[in-house]
């Protein structure tokens, strides 16, 4: 018997609740993990030209810091908000 | 990147961190509303609904005061370790968020749509109240809270 015959078998015995099911863990699954993506190229970005900044004038490396904390805490925010996605997908 | 920049890269930061002196600022906020918030939460929700607006409030500030210990920590190190610790300790806050979540999920006393809302909207909340009082002085530390803006005149009268 061939793959797909078994796949169309397997198919015709899932019933509706068990498709929303798998469609919402799968829909879960990348909601979550593509919405680290953005936020950890993001952290990176700001994180290495606040370091920048505060090698090249350690004197500004004060001010560099609290604008890159501001920074990180609000990329964050877009993690936080796939993860909710992703709680909301799966276990609502 | 040059040699001096790659050596730059060994010196570290020996300053007050102001990176804490905003966290703890934002905890402090985040504890001031703590009791209107969860409130709210007993309203719309219920009973479930204010424990879990309360735990989402709690992991939203040891996530930001977790994030400030570990840049200030790291910056006494040297600029290289902070780089590194920016990326590790993104991914260990998450973790610890995600792992707190599944563990409390299925709760009797959970709501997660009221923990959910809670965490987005009191992050982002207190980092925008925040915000206005940093951005009000540019200045180092840059953080003034209770400071009132000066108008134009009452400044020009006081500097003649």
């Amino acid at each position: 018997m061939s793959l797909a015959s078994n796949a169309l078998m397997l198919a015709q015995q899932l019933d509706a609740t068990d498709a929303k099911n798998a469609n919402a863990a799968i829909g879960a699954g990348f909601a979550y993990g593509l919405a680290a993506i953005g936020p950890g190229i993001g952290i990176g970005i700001i994180v290495g030209q606040a370091i920048q900044a505060m090698a090249r004038q350690p004197e500004s490396a004060g001010q560099a810091q609290t604008t890159m904390f501001l920074g990180i805490a609000f990329t964050e925010a877009l993690a936080l908000i796939g993860f909710v996605v992703f709680i909301l997908l799966k276990f609502v | 990147m040059t040699m001096s920049d790659s050596n730059s890269m060994l010196n570290s930061y020996d300053g007050p961190s102001p990176a804490l002196e905003v966290a703890v600022d934002i905890a402090k906020r985040g504890a001031l509303i703590a009791p209107a918030v969860i409130l709210v939460g007993a309203l719309i929700w219920g009973s479930a609904g204010a424990a879990s607006v309360a735990v989402g409030l709690g992991l939203v500030l040891v996530n930001l005061l977790l994030s400030a210990y570990i840049i200030a920590r790291a910056a006494r190190i040297s600029f290289a370790a902070l780089a590194g610790a920016a990326m590790f300790g993104f991914l260990l806050r998450l973790g610890i968020i995600t792992a707190v979540v599944l563990l409390i999920k299925d709760e009797t006393w959970v709501d997660l749509v009221a923990l959910g809302m809670t965490i987005i909207v009191t992050h982002l909340g207190l980092l925008f109240w925040e915000t206005r009082y940093i951005s009000g002085s540019l200045a180092y530390p840059g953080l003034k809270p209770g400071t009132k803006l000066i108008r134009r005149s009452d400044r020009e009268s006081v500097a003649s």
